[in-house]
């Protein structure tokens, strides 16, 4: 979409009425599914921006005690990136037309999505065992509660490739199950890009 | 001008839709109740802010009350008292103005005047509203909690307000409110998904960006700034439920209670701040610019007359919104920020003034030689460029340091925002109202109850909020219960909050005589022409008015020209529909053009 061209256009003249007459309706060319999803991640991105911009705020202050990243953590950075890299096997696969495969691709993707979330659940109890548990560290406040923000939307989208696995089940088109496909890999990248940059933070910090 | 057919395209949607395509509800639950119609779903909006809005105007009388009648009613506590504030500014600007802008004129509008069937998700649209229903009751939960709602300030800075000492803000109080308003966001996503990419994908053919109408430009921009600012509110909610909660220190200092140490220690109430107002100060142009729009379109139609300067306007309401995300901290002048800090806030806040101020002209050349209807929508549009004025002008005031450090917590600052955000597009809203109802209702508001609805509206807002600014430059303190016999405040200054109180009970009690037009008018209404004000936009081109589900029947209309063909030279009536084909205008000279 060329936004700031398309607002320069005077609607009034004649020779813009004929441009303006033969326009088919739309702005982007992207189906509504994509274009919400891509807006939703935009303000998901702005939930986190704001978060990791309240984190280096809030870490300058005297009572920063920083968190050791357990094994179990570096662990879950790479079931989570086995689970990108199965979806997007599966978009491949769905580009070829191999419905087989791309219910396998999509099946290993959301096991490692599941897995991940076990395996955060393990970072809480590990840390908790080395004594790190107190809520008025603000490191390890932040560290929960931005895990947790990304847990909950790893569920969110679990719960959309929970219809696109009962969709292949039901013998929906495939073009539709391929759709879906694209965009559960989508969210998945972006998930997985939004935990590298968590991760690279609390790791740094 | 030549008409070429507009070429379909993959992502866009046919014009045509089989009657077996068309989305039809299967009984009076999913009609009426659990609707997927976007217009259903705008009442149902507009029903709860209303409602809501009610119970803040009423808290609103409390509140006068105990100022004009200190020693009158001893059941208002100074604690109660903190809490029908803060209860009252919550209620207000999200609640009942975000809800329904956006929610409401939002969701009637936007199909409508883009030509499409109904918003691109009609279920997640449903949704949207039930959780913001859901936000609402949230709310007024906290009425009956033990210890009542939080009477922290609408702005809920910590650390009091999750301290013992403020109303509302050891118990549940706090909690509810911080739970409801990450409801309301979760809700208002939902809906704003719904709204950009129907703005932009959902739109018929021949409807341009620049063919649409000022409202939806300013509904569309308005939910962009909302998506990217309610995450800052959704974000501080969220930290400041885990330190009362979990007892965490985001925003918590190390402090000490009635004596006692507690355990929190090392956050930055600051923080919360900068983290609040970035939400906060685009609310004021999330509110602000869907006024901005509708009360152009309100304009132009009633003054038979093009909007001057459209592609201006639309520059305008873009580069307000831009802009609105980096004047934040001016609501925070006397937080102890870097006077540098001060100085670009001060100035990239005057700067906000060049396209407002450029919007009012536009206004004013738009009613210049128009033929203007005094019609009650005109009317309040016109109050509306007055009273927005007068509250921009004392923004300008306040923008800067010097002169906002002895201001700031004063009257002067309430009769500011009331002005600018409360009573501006409070006036806007009336004003759409009365435009839309008959499209809504298929019959006209009563004239003459809604002239005195308008009059008493409008002088008695400039009655309550004028003499407010006085109090605010002698000194009167805002958020106080009392204050009593303070020497520096003159014995006329209680004279003047008893009228204030008088005049706002009246204002208060002409909004019931609004209600009961509209109840009885809804009945036994004067039955409406089908396009009583002569409009040129989609909304009033429909099959049927009101509208069905599905908007426009079973093919979409097509648009051929802008939303603003009012008084056409050549032309035989004074306004050109968007969507009337030129071989259809009806020319002057040619009587036999049909």
């Amino acid at each position: 979409m060329e936004f700031f061209s398309d607002i320069r256009v005077k609607p009034w003249l004649e020779a813009q009425v004929e441009i303006d007459n033969a326009h088919s309706g739309g702005s982007i060319a992207l189906p509504k599914e994509k274009l919400a999803l891509r807006v939703f991640v935009g303000v998901v991105g702005v939930v986190f921006s704001l978060s990791v911009v309240a984190y280096s705020d809030r870490m300058i202050l005297a009572d920063w005690n920083p968190v050791p990243e357990p094994l179990i953590m570096w662990i879950n950075l790479a079931v989570l990136l086995a689970s990108s890299v199965a979806m997007q096997w599966a978009v491949v696969n769905s580009h070829r037309d191999k419905m087989a495969n791309v219910e396998v691709g999509l099946l290993v993707g959301g096991a490692f999505a599941l897995a991940f979330l076990a395996g955060q659940l393990l970072v809480v109890r590990q840390l908790d065992a080395l004594g790190y548990f107190a809520p008025t560290n603000p490191a390890l406040a932040f560290l929960y509660m931005l895990s947790a923000l990304h847990a909950i939307h790893l569920i969110g989208g679990l719960y959309v490739w929970g219809r696109t696995v009962l969709r292949i089940w039901r013998g929906y088109e495939a073009r539709k199950v391929y759709f879906s496909v694209e965009l559960c890999a989508f969210y998945w990248h972006f998930l997985l890009a939004l935990w590298l940059v968590l991760f690279v933070w609390f790791v740094i910090t | 001008m030549v008409d070429i057919t507009p070429e379909k395209i993959e992502n866009v949607g046919p014009a045509e839709v089989p009657e077996a395509d068309l989305y039809h509800a299967h009984s009076w639950w999913t009609k009426y109740v659990f609707s997927q119609d976007a217009k259903v779903i705008a009442v149902q909006y507009g029903c709860t802010a209303v409602a809501i809005g009610l119970v803040g105007l009423v808290l609103s009388w409390l509140m006068r009350l105990q100022l004009g009648f200190p020693e009158s009613f001893s059941f208002i506590s100074p604690e109660l008292y903190l809490q029908f504030v803060t209860m009252h500014g919550m209620i207000m600007v999200i609640y009942l103005l975000t809800a329904l802008f956006l929610g409401g004129f939002g969701n009637y509008l936007i199909p409508l005047m883009v030509g499409a069937r109904d918003m691109v998700f009609p279920y997640v649209n449903m949704l949207s509203y039930w959780i913001y229903l859901v936000a609402v009751l949230v709310l007024c939960a906290s009425f009956f909690v033990t210890g009542g709602p939080t009477g922290a300030g609408w702005t809920l800075y910590p650390p009091q307000a999750i301290l013992t000492g403020t109303p509302g803000g050891a118990g549940w109080g706090i909690v509810l409110m911080l739970v409801s308003l990450s409801l309301f966001i979760i809700g208002f996503t939902m809906g704003g998904l719904n709204y950009v990419v129907t703005i932009l994908q959902g739109r018929t053919r021949g409807m341009t960006l620049m063919r649409m109408p000022l409202t939806i430009w300013g509904i569309f921009t308005a939910t962009v700034l909302a998506l990217l600012a309610f995450p800052a509110l959704f974000v501080s909610a969220i930290m400041m439920t885990l330190d009362s909660v979990l007892g965490t220190s985001f925003f918590m200092p190390a402090i000490v209670e009635f004596g006692e140490q507690l355990s929190y220690g090392g956050g930055s109430p600051v923080l919360f701040q900068h983290l609040f107002w970035f939400f906060g100060h685009p609310e004021v142009y999330i509110v602000a610019l869907p006024a901005f729009g509708i009360v152009s379109d309100l304009l132009s139609i009633h003054a038979r007359r093009h909007i001057f300067g459209y592609r201006m306007m639309v520059w305008a309401i873009v580069g307000i919104g831009a802009l609105s995300f980096v004047v934040w901290a001016h609501h925070m002048y006397v937080s102890g920020m870097n006077p540098y800090f001060g100085f670009f806030f001060a100035t990239t806040t005057l700067i906000i003034a060049v396209p407002t101020a450029l919007k009012v002209y536009n206004w004013t050349l738009t009613l210049w030689r128009g033929d203007i209807h005094l019609t009650i929508p005109m009317l309040f549009a016109i109050a509306f460029i007055i009273t927005f004025v007068n509250g921009g002008i004392t923004g300008l005031f306040l923008g800067n340091v010097v002169v906002d450090v002895p201001l700031s917590d004063t009257m002067f600052v309430v009769a500011h925002f009331h002005m600018v955000m409360g009573v501006a597009p409070i006036l806007v809203v009336f004003g759409a109202i009365y435009h839309w109802f008959p499209l809504m209702t298929g019959r006209m508001l009563n004239d003459a109850m809604g002239r005195f609805h308008f009059w008493v509206t409008f002088v008695g807002a400039y009655l309550i909020y004028f003499p407010m600014h006085y109090l605010g430059f002698v000194g009167v303190p805002r958020r106080y219960w009392s204050v009593d016999d303070t020497s520096f405040i003159p014995d006329s200054a209680a004279d003047l909050n008893a009228f204030i109180t008088v005049a706002a009970l009246i204002v208060g009690f002409a909004q019931v005589v609004f209600i009961f037009n509209i109840i009885v008018s809804t009945f036994k209404g004067k039955l409406a022409e089908r396009n009583p004000w002569k409009a040129t936009s989609l909304e009033w081109q429909t099959d049927t008015v009101p509208p069905g589900h599905g908007n426009f029947g079973k093919e979409l209309p097509v648009v051929y020209r802008w939303a603003y063909s009012f008084s056409v030279p050549g032309t035989k009536d004074d306004y050109v529909p968007q969507n009337i084909h030129p071989d259809d205008v009806k020319l002057v000279s040619s009587e036999s053009n049909v």
